[in-house]
């Protein structure tokens, strides 16, 4: 499973070879259960639109599940998202996520279509199933990538990871086998606009049949318990989140974050070593080891700013870091340094952001107040 | 019955350190460790072993080093240790390691019928969570992944029920052994190792399986020829192209006060949103 050779392979300037010349467009897996998508298949869409159009190539998406009508719907959508066509395939043992099912699903379409890509999201359906056809169709997979781009020289697939423990990145090439599979985690990439009427574009719909018989399926799912959401942070899709890491010294030192969480409505997360030292939940971890997270503004506090924290939150719109160390990394990729005790600095925070607030909500209501007299 | 664990030596990524100046990686003194995950696969199947009688074969494919991580399954109960080990193994990426741990498993079974394979959720180093259903689809054993809870065995009848993590909840599972099974971390507690253990595992002998030992004869299926991927660089991410502005303050309050005061008039929207978002909050508060 280590896939680093001790030595980065240099790859060679080359050209397409013949026998990958069958192999066109890019593939987006559309996850889906109990009649909703999960956001990280839109996500790919964005993506796949990316490098489809840079390869001259079309997008598709690939939906598989139960005929009926909800999936008519869903299929309707991947244009919506940026699709030129969606591959559908409806049967009755697609009902429930299955491995065996659903890999004789997507390594038939693949085999018959024949794609140069195939995303899926690094969810547990999506590893399930990623690393179970890849096996099958015997090509390579690359896990959990941040970044993938593409190399028109020999229209390759670059799909970079972090590696050694989060300590680095690298960038992973498939230069030997078609299709060339990634994963890509939930809220990695954008969420692409929702363009129902996509101008000048007309949607194909491709239905595949597939030839698999129940008795044939080996694993039954004989119940699904659903999870109560109620008391789970929903870290991933927060708009406002303040991170302690190992800076904040003990456990204790925490409510501070939740102190100033509260005043902004914001859910609390916490770097690697945090998460390690027990200071916080394994669920508020942010960083390639835990959540991604996309919030319109973060705030990291004692956080030194490794990489694999790094790729977890620097889709964030706006982060301001607070650190001792002027040279810690976590400034190299903030918005607004604060170089000082996060002890000190967190209280003092809450209490500006609160006068702040509570300054333009007063100033909001007087206005209108004035507004209404003037009427 | 029979089970196999498949664990893998590790790196201990939480004590690989970067160079600050040359931006090298500095494996000099970072411990190697058995992969975290895999020991809550391999204290699941201790946990059968205990109700059941059930022998237990640990498994990894790495360099002769490897042989510690073995030997720490073996204080904590494992029965057997083989390690699988051949120079034209390495470099290998996730396809060519399940080529290489399924031609082993399959030698294992020749000798004493396999009825479960366990692997952990993922290593700590490669982060793949891949190699477990490469095993399963080259065996053409069921795959079972990110297993909570292995709610019955019924080795007569070749059964198993299992609760696997699904995205939204949790599906229970009914299906044949043999299967993968693919252990969620935190579904068990790893044991420790007792004195009696660690004199085991100290006289216990490692069985070292080369290429021959597992009838591998096709070198293109291994190692870096075997693999599709290769990694064409390693970097360290730039930083931003902006610089992080500097916050000035005498103190914490006046650094705290000028902080708020730039943010929301370089993002008036972001102030905006906030104020919506915290009304939302109180809204859903007083309804509750």
């Amino acid at each position: 499973m280590s896939e680093l050779p001790a030595k980065p392979v240099k790859k060679p300037k080359r050209v397409l070879p013949e026998r990958f010349v069958p192999y066109k467009g890019v593939w987006v897996f559309i996850e889906h259960e109990h009649g909703h998508v999960h956001p990280v298949s839109w996500e790919l869409l964005g993506k796949g639109r990316e490098l489809a159009d840079k390869l001259g190539v079309e997008l598709a998406g690939v939906l598989i599940g139960a005929p009926g009508p909800k999936i008519a719907a869903l299929a309707k959508e991947t244009f919506a998202y940026g699709a030129d066509l969606c591959y559908l395939m409806q049967d009755a043992v697609l009902h429930d996520y299955r491995n065996q099912a659903y890999t004789a699903a997507i390594t038939t379409l693949v085999n018959t279509y024949q794609p140069e890509i195939l995303l899926l999201g690094a969810t547990t359906q999506g590893r399930d199933l990623a690393g179970s056809v890849a096996t099958t169709l015997l090509t390579g997979l690359t896990a959990d990538c941040t970044g993938l781009e593409i190399d028109l020289a020999d229209r390759s697939m670059l799909s970079s990871r972090p590696t050694f423990g989060g300590s680095l990145m690298c960038t992973i090439v498939n230069l030997a086998t078609r299709p060339q599979m990634a994963t890509v985690r939930p809220r990695v990439m954008p969420l692409p606009v929702k363009d129902p009427k996509r101008s000048g574009q007309t949607f194909r719909l491709v239905e595949h049949a597939l030839d698999l018989a129940e008795e044939s399926i080996v694993t039954k799912v004989i119940d699904f318990i659903p999870d109560s959401r109620a008391d789970k942070p929903q870290l991933a899709f927060a708009d406002y989140i303040v991170a302690g890491g190992r800076g904040m010294g003990k456990p204790e030192n925490f409510d501070l974050l939740f102190s100033l969480a509260k005043t902004l409505g914001a859910e609390v997360g916490a770097s690697r070593p945090a998460v390690h030292a027990g200071w916080a939940d394994a669920e508020r971890q942010v960083g390639q080891s835990g959540k991604t997270v996309r919030p319109k503004f973060y705030l990291a506090a004692g956080v030194s700013g490794a990489i694999q924290h790094r790729v977890g939150m620097e889709g964030a719109d706006v982060i301001a870091a607070i650190n001792v160390d002027a040279n810690a990394a976590i400034f190299d990729f903030s918005n607004y340094a604060l170089i000082g005790n996060a002890l000190e600095l967190l209280p003092a925070l809450q209490t500006a952001f609160a006068a702040r607030l509570a300054q333009t909500r007063a100033r909001a209501t007087r206005s209108t107040s004035q507004e209404d007299e003037s009427n | 019955m029979h089970i196999a664990v498949c664990v893998k030596q590790v790196p201990d990524s939480a004590q690989i350190r970067v160079h600050p100046v040359t931006n090298t990686i500095m494996r000099q003194g970072v411990p190697a460790i058995v992969n975290p995950f895999d020991l809550f696969a391999l204290e699941e199947a201790l946990r059968i072993k205990d109700r059941t009688g059930a022998r237990v074969t640990v498994i990894s494919m790495g360099p002769p080093q490897a042989e510690d991580a073995l030997r720490k399954c073996i204080s904590l109960g494992a029965d057997e240790a083989i390690l699988v080990t051949d120079k034209a193994f390495s470099g290998a990426d996730t396809l060519a390691t399940s080529y290489v741990l399924a031609a082993a498993l399959r030698t294992l079974h020749e000798k004493l019928p396999l009825d479960l394979v366990f692997t952990g959720k993922q290593t700590i180093d490669g982060d793949t969570a891949q190699v477990g259903p490469g095993i399963a689809i080259r065996l053409g054993y069921q795959l079972l992944t990110y297993v909570s809870r292995i709610a019955k065995i019924d080795v007569q009848n070749r059964r198993i029920v299992v609760e696997r993590r699904a995205e939204g909840g949790v599906q229970v599972l009914e299906s044949r052994l043999p299967a993968v099974i693919t252990m969620l971390e935190g579904s068990n507690t790893i044991r420790f190792a007792d004195m009696p253990g660690m004199f085991t595992a100290a006289r216990h002998e490692t069985q070292h399986w080369n290429r021959e030992a597992i009838g591998i004869t096709d070198l293109t299926q291994v190692g870096l020829k075997g693999s599709p991927t290769v990694v064409a660089q390693v970097f360290a991410p730039k930083p931003k192209a902006v610089k992080a502005l500097r916050i000035e303050g005498e103190t914490p309050a006046a650094m705290a006060e000028a902080f708020v005061e730039k943010l929301f008039t370089d993002y008036p929207q972001l102030e905006e949103a906030l104020l919506e978002h915290l009304d939302q909050l109180a809204a859903q508060e007083q309804q509750s």
